[in-house]
């Protein structure tokens, strides 16, 4: 049995094993996969594994087995490539059986050529796909995953050491330092504590960052959201590649390949064009695209992947299993104090209004859980109106959020964001691939709309364009992206906030008008306070709650589906205006989320006439600002 | 003739038949390095990858001598013809004499040759004996002996029998089952491809296109080989093609010998299927061009000439490479051979990028490319944005080797060789596109679908199948159902009434908040030729079409709108009553003639535009008046209400039982699980199917009973009217009528209209009608409210007034002038009715016109 830094430091020599065993038939390919499935099993044997979102490239061994966590951002064609090639050696005539498999390049010995045409070569197929690190991810997440990352390194000169500060943007570095220091309290709380003291890093990355890009010709990486950093990545897949999807979030494990060599070919490539037709097929732009230098964009042959339901590192990955069910039961247990904590959280965060901080809990544990034809249910977009103009509330609410889940983007919906961004994806034929744009998220990620900052003035072709695209996806919870031939829809799940002074001009599912309180003589200070007042543990409570109520199942039983008709047709009965279908459609959906976020998977009587009350109450707000100020809505 | 000759003496024989075409074949041959290529069959591909052979091939030699013969290959384009012809060449099979006079007349002889570069490099086959595993060098040998064994080096093709049998099927087949729009022109009882040989006598196109499926029912041996040794196949039936040819029409010029070009090869038909087990293999596939490269001279033949003794030598291309003749033959110098550019040969080569269409893929993916090469002829013929379908060799080439590390690339780039383009779409523009528009049901398929058919309630089936997520408003829905199906086509060209519209267009109106819009989205996810605009956004221009300047090649360029787009599909149109009027107006021609008339920067044109319109318009006052009638409440010209076959309201309706069961319904909307959905209702695939089917194969026609039926109906819609002073149906609808019931025998998969249809297209009508068209002043239904824009009784209440009006005048005796002020209030007082200003208004005016009054601001003079 190799040791465990073999199969981490070295999986070829394992693969090699295996395939020298089982040489004539095909089945080593299964038994490398089922060997590695094991090792990965083994009690935190996934932590050992360095991760590429974490440990810049550089700092890796090639030929390693690193993981990576990341969205599909786009799709190449299948490659051929040799499964299984020969060797000969022109002196000796030996002949030597070698596997391509996770492989760039068919390596031979120095004094061995290959043989193009033996009759035991394979050709096999393979899928690459274009991943980028989850778009939006915050902060918190990948300090958390990566706190309880093995320091203990299987090499000795390529430490993956702690890298976390490189990713983090730097004014939120400048601006939350009391945020940061609690972060890594509340780290140190949960996981056995790795607190370390960064600066050995944060020099490393400081040049890594300077470096990378002023010294290579400017490549983009193709990030969805604007100012992303962390690698972009080539994942080969082998296996089943049918049942991943654009904008699928995966969790690779997979052997890294940094070959200088292919960058080499590369650029002979570029030099042969003018003299090889067969070369020229491809366009500069796409040779930059599809082959990109090694050493920004590596390659990973992947010898595990599996789809994440989420992206939460406090929470077991897969919630089907017996270990994590457990977990939940745990957690369900005193879920109702979580529940009324992160109601008071938001509750001073939105300035002492408990109905929207209500409605947001509502929101933020919102999923599309199933699509009827067209209709996608489950989806709560939520307008926060009423919210002070140009002040740094929804800034700060956007912390708050960020803070909270997972992963989010703020829009600032200006005219000359809404002008010059790139919203809808779209396929650029010369370099063949799909340019990223703002609205290519992954599922359940929070986008935080910011209304405000909207002035009057002209929106262009783009600008149409996209507020359109912005509408659909609120509505229909897809993106159509462009073509140029055609459109093509993406099916997404992306909660939406809109945060506005009067009514947004999206549409959106339910509108709260916010009544402060409270106004703080000091918004930022009084903001700044709220999150370092809150303790870490508790910090990672809620993060855990939002993300789990997610993931529940819900049903009405008949007896209530009964108690609702007749509650319905009641309603209708004395007042026909007041609640329209429509009202009926919201009102369920608060009454779902409303049971969910108390931990019930069905709907109770009660829940159901505290949804009609807090209903009511936002109707009755909405109405009152009406008469207030007769000018809006 | 076993095989191609190779031996001169063979060949000389056959020139007295002057039958045997000089095909490449014969240098090849000869030509063929010995024990070089190699064919596995688990991987075809690699035996093509092996390294150049380092020894200049055999072609190379010295053109004296005997081996003239097959080192000068006829490979001429036609423009070097008379330069480089070499007369006294064997192989030119014609008598100098004939050449010299010029007669034009050329035959097999004459006309050259012309090089494939489509079917790759690989003009090597060699035969082998089957029997005889002996080396290649007695191939010769073999060939004399034996005839019937031998078979192309790797594969089990045999020239002779396989030649003899593509010659046999060109003579023979006739296409049992033709009805394929390319066949106009040509009489089905003679074989099929012997009139395609006269065609290309007569136009002089040297190109045979074969339908696989032909072959395939004609020789499935044949056939399959042809799929999995296209290269080698493929220059057989050239051969054979060739010489029935030039047996039947010996005098015939052609700018090159016939080249025969497969289609429709039923290996593969999506880009995503395509694996490693296709290289090298015929596949036909369908895409969208995405990219087109410039032209690409691709040498073909070097030519080199000796610096030191001028000796001059050909080198042809050998996978991708031209191998340069290190040593002079003649004078024994190294490195003494200069290429000369100007007398190699080129052939034109593109690469084209072909993308995967939308149709063929799975949700949620990106769509896959693949890479293609034309060559020759084929240069030039597709534009990105065309809809082909690609007929080639699918080809796998290693990355180059890095001359200075060992290793290769383990990775091959592929690419398909054209062979042949079928472009789908060219004709979408002209008329129906039967190709893409029947789609391709299995048996099992149709079987489903006709099971289905059968039963009783289908049309309730389906309708409810129709977005299932709507409630109620089945009448609704019914119509929506009705629409997608679409009467029968008729043509009464002949008649000069040109077509008559079969579409069913429909207009829903309604409270805002009824779900409106989703059921237009629902219709436009459905369809496969929908097309959703929005009345706000759209234009004229965006509906129509509007010419554009190609910015690279200055060409006027016609860009359809989303009318055009959705010919033959359905048009979604939302918030229609927000539209401007100029966009509106377009809507005229489109919704009654069916076609789009367009005149501007030079082009004139008339588009067809056989799409039915479903539009939602919401009313003015944001809600729905029941006491205005339906042109009060959405303010559209009834000239183009009056085209809607049906008008719908889609209004919440008032009701306990109503409400419950909504309420029920959107309760399990919220509960139920994914799975339990799809058992309840149809799979929106099979209703798609059922609905393309239906529009496809069924195309009812009014049976006695039921022209009857509809005559009774039209009749007693007339007659109600009559009664009252008023015309309660025009002749428009029966026409609806008529479309409805149709679409209705369409549903059950009816070819005859029966009464039962009739009945319910009655029905759905007169539901409409009662929805949109009952006056609200008097409950009746009135059809003149959406024909006039005003209802009969509103007419007759205005008559009345202005009598009333005239009565009071009257009764006032001889007072020349009456304030404006006094009378209005006075017949106020009179009337037992509310009467507005406007109505008040109204009847002066009304009087003004019988000269009875004038009115002068604030006074009312009596004339």
């Amino acid at each position: 049995m190799p040791c465990v830094a073999d199969w981490l430091n070295n999986p070829f020599s394992i693969v090699q094993g295996i395939f020298a065993q089982n040489v004539p038939n095909s089945d080593w390919e299964k038994k490398v996969t089922e060997y590695f499935r094991e090792k990965l099993k083994e009690n935190n044997a996934t932590n050992w594994v360095p991760s590429l979102n974490d440990v810049p490239v550089h700092y890796l061994k090639p030929n390693s087995l690193v993981k990576f966590r990341c969205m599909v951002q786009d799709m190449f064609d299948p490659e051929f490539y040799m499964g299984v090639y020969e060797t000969v050696d022109p002196n000796t005539n030996a002949r030597v059986l070698h596997f391509g498999k996770y492989r760039d390049v068919a390596e031979c010995g120095p004094h061995q050529e290959i043989d193009l045409n033996s009759s035991q070569t394979v050709t096999s197929e393979r899928q690459t796909f274009y991943c980028v690190p989850v778009p939006g991810e915050s902060a918190w997440v990948k300090e958390i995953s990566y706190a309880s990352q093995a320091r203990v390194s299987p090499s000795t000169s390529y430490t993956p050491s702690r890298h976390k500060r490189s990713y983090e943007e730097d004014e939120d570095v400048d601006l939350h330092p009391s945020k940061q220091k609690e972060q890594h309290m509340g780290s140190g709380g949960d996981i056995h504590g790795c607190v370390e003291p960064k600066r050995l890093e944060t020099e490393a990355s400081a040049g890594h960052h300077l470096i990378s890009p002023n010294c290579s010709p400017p490549l983009d990486l193709n990030f969805p959201l604007p100012g992303e950093k962390g690698p972009a990545c080539l994942v080969k897949v082998y296996e089943s590649w049918d049942s991943f999807k654009v904008n699928d979030v995966l969790e690779v494990y997979g052997i890294l390949s940094v070959d200088p060599v292919l960058s080499i070919v590369n650029s002979e490539e570029r030099e042969a064009t003018a003299l090889d037709p067969m070369e020229c097929m491809d366009t500069a732009e796409e040779q930059r695209v599809h082959s990109p230098p090694a050493s920004l964009v590596p390659r990973i042959h992947v010898i595990l992947a599996q789809k994440l339901q989420h992206i939460n590192p406090l929470l077991p990955a897969c919630l089907n299993e017996e270990e994590s069910k457990t977990f939940v039961s745990n957690f369900m247990s005193e879920l109702s104090p979580v529940r009324a904590e992160l109601l008071g959280f938001l509750t001073h965060a939105l300035l002492g209004d408990s109905l929207a901080a209500e409605y947001l809990i509502l929101h933020l544990i919102s999923t599309v859980y199933a699509r009827r034809d067209v209709l996608p249910l489950g989806k709560f977009t939520v307008n926060l109106s009423g919210c002070p103009r140009n002040s740094i509330f929804t800034e700060h609410i956007y912390r708050i959020i960020q803070q909270l889940v997972p992963a989010s983007y703020r829009l600032q919906m200006t005219i000359e964001n809404m002008n010059h961004s790139r919203f809808i994806p779209h396929k650029d034929y010369a370099a063949n691939r799909l340019v990223s744009g703002v609205l290519q998220l992954a599922s359940n990620t929070s986008l935080v709309v910011d209304e405000t900052q909207l002035e009057q003035g002209q929106l262009d072709t783009t600008g149409v364009h996209n507020v359109t695209a912005l509408g659909n996806l609120i509505t229909w919870q897809k993106v159509d992206y462009d073509f140029s031939y055609h459109q093509m829809e993406f099916p997404c799940n992306i909660n939406v906030l809109i945060t506005s002074e009067g009514r947004s001009l999206l549409p959106s599912d339910c509108q709260v008008h916010l009544q402060p309180q409270i106004i703080p003589p000091n918004m930022e200070e009084y903001m700044n306070s709220l999150l370092t007042a809150v303790l870490p543990s508790v910090l990672n409570k809620f993060r855990i709650y939002l993300s789990l109520l997610r993931l529940l199942d819900y049903s009405i039983s008949d007896e209530v589906t009964k108690a609702v008709e007749d509650d319905f047709v009641e309603m209708r009965k004395n007042d026909p205006e007041s609640i329209t279908a429509d009202d009926l459609h919201r009102t369920l959906l608060v009454a779902r989320f409303l049971s969910l976020s108390a931990g019930q998977t069905t709907l109770s009587r009660e829940r159901w006439l505290r949804a009609k009350q807090l209903e009511a109450l936002r109707k009755a707000r909405l109405q009152q600002q009406k008469c207030v100020n007769g000018n809006e809505l | 003739m076993s095989s191609p000759a190779s031996t001169p003496s063979r060949r000389r024989g056959k020139r007295g038949r002057g039958s045997n075409p000089p095909t490449r074949k014969c240098s090849q041959d000869a030509r063929s390095p010995p024990s070089q290529k190699r064919r596995t069959d688990d991987s075809t591909s690699t035996g093509d990858l092996q390294p150049m052979p380092t020894s200049p091939p055999a072609g190379g030699q010295s053109p004296s001598g005997p081996d003239a013969l097959f080192s000068s290959p006829p490979q001429f384009r036609h423009s070097a013809i008379p330069l480089d012809f070499d007369i006294s060449s064997p192989l030119t099979y014609g008598t100098p004499s004939s050449r010299v006079e010029g007669t034009p007349r050329s035959g097999v002889r004459g006309t050259p040759v012309r090089q494939r570069p489509d079917l790759g490099s690989a003009r090597k086959a060699r035969q082998v004996d089957l029997h005889s595993d002996g080396p290649a060098e007695d191939v010769v040998a073999t060939e004399q002996s034996l005839g019937q064994k031998l078979v192309i080096w790797g594969t089990d093709v045999n020239v002779a029998s396989c030649k003899e049998k593509f010659q046999r099927f060109l003579q023979r087949f006739i296409d049992p089952l033709a009805k394929e729009d390319e066949d106009i022109g040509l009489d089905l009882n003679e074989p099929r491809y012997m009139q395609r040989l006269e065609e290309i006598n007569m136009v002089g196109e040297p190109f045979l296109n074969v339908n696989c499926d032909h072959l395939r029912s004609f020789d499935e041996n044949l056939y399959r080989q042809l799929i999995c040794y296209p290269q080698e196949v493929i220059p057989t039936f050239d051969m054979a093609a060739n010489e029935i040819f030039f047996d039947r029409y010996p005098d015939s010029i052609l700018e090159h010998q016939i080249q025969v070009r497969p289609y429709n090869a039923l290996k593969t038909r999506n880009m995503r299927s395509l694996n490693p087990e296709d290289i090298d293999q015929l596949i036909t596939i369908s895409g969208m061009v995405i990219r087109s490269s410039q032209l690409i001279p691709e040498m073909q033949e070097a030519f080199f000439k000796c610096q030191v003794c001028a000796f001059t030598t050909r080198v042809e291309i050998d996978r991708g490479r031209i191998a340069e003749p290190a040593v002079c033959k003649n004078c024994n110098t190294t490195h003494s051979m200069a290429l000369i550019h100007n007398r190699s040969m080129f052939s034109d080569k593109q690469m084209i990028k072909l993308q995967e269409s939308p149709e063929d893929m799975p949700a949620g993916q990106t769509p896959h490319t693949v890479a293609l090469f034309a060559h020759n002829d084929l240069v030039d013929k597709v534009q990105p944005g065309d809809r082909v379908n690609v007929t080639g060799i699918y080809r796998a080439v290693p990355i180059r080797v890095n001359p200075r590390v060992s290793n290769v690339k383990s990775v091959y780039k592929t690419h398909i060789d054209v062979i042949h383009y079928r472009k789908t779409d060219s004709k979408r523009l002209h008329g129906v596109d039967e190709e893409t528009e029947q789609k391709m049901f299995t048996e099992e398929r149709v079987e489903i679908l006709k099971e289905l058919s059968k039963k009783a309630d289908i049309y309730e089936r389906l309708s409810s199948a129709l977005a299932p997520s709507i409630y109620e408003h089945e009448d609704i829905k019914k119509g929506i159902l009705l629409q997608l199906f679409g009467g029968s086509r008729k043509d009464f060209t002949h008649t000069g009434r040109g077509n008559f519209r079969a579409e069913i267009n429909i207009l829903l109106c309604g409270d805002p908040g009824t779900s409106k819009s989703q059921l237009l989205q629902y219709v436009y996810n459905l369809v496969p030729r929908g097309q959703y605009t929005s009345g706000k956004g759209s234009s004229a221009v965006g509906l129509t079409a509007y010419v554009m300047k190609d910015p690279e090649t200055r060409q006027l360029v016609l860009q359809t709108g989303a009318l055009v787009l959705s010919d033959n599909g359905i048009c979604c149109i939302d918030e229609f009553d927000k539209m401007n009027e100029s966009t509106r107006s377009v809507l005229h021609e489109v919704m009654e003639q069916q076609t789009l008339s367009i005149a501007k920067a030079g082009i004139i044109c008339q588009l067809n535009a056989r799409t039915s319109i479903l539009a939602a318009a919401n009313p003015i006052e944001s809600q729905w008046n029941p006491k205005k009638t339906t042109i009060e409440n959405i303010q559209l010209p009834h000239t183009l209400l009056s085209r809607f076959d049906l008008i719908f309201l889609m209004l919440d309706p008032r009701d306990e039982a109503y409400d419950r069961r909504l309420a029920r319904h959107l309760v399990s909307l919220y509960y139920q699980s994914e799975e339990k959905m799809e058992e309840e209702y149809m799979d929106m695939a099979v209703l798609r199917d059922y609905i393309a089917y239906a529009r496809s194969y069924v195309n009812p026609r009014l049976s006695e009973e039921a022209s009857q039926a509809l005559i009774e109906a039209y009749v007693d819609m007339r007659k109600i009217g009559s009664g009252r002073g008023m015309v309660s149906a025009y002749p428009r609808q029966l026409e609806s009528l008529i479309r409805l019931a149709e679409a209705h025998a369409k549903v059950r998969f009816s070819e005859k209209v029966e009464t039962i249809d009739v009945e319910e297209a009655k029905r759905l009508h007169r539901e409409a009608l009662k929805q949109s068209a009952t006056d609200p002043r008097t409950g009746i239904v009135d059809i003149s409210i959406l024909t006039t824009g005003m209802s009969a009784t509103a007419r007759k209440r205005k008559e009345e007034l202005a009598q009333a009006l005239r009565k009071l005048i009257q009764s006032k005796g001889k007072t020349p002038a009456l304030k404006y002020q006094q009378l209005f209030d006075d017949l106020r007082a009179q009337s037992d009715t509310a009467v507005t200003k406007e109505m008040f208004e109204e009847a002066l005016r009304a009087l003004a016109d019988d000269d009875f009054l004038t009115v002068t601001g604030k006074t009312v003079r009596l004339l």
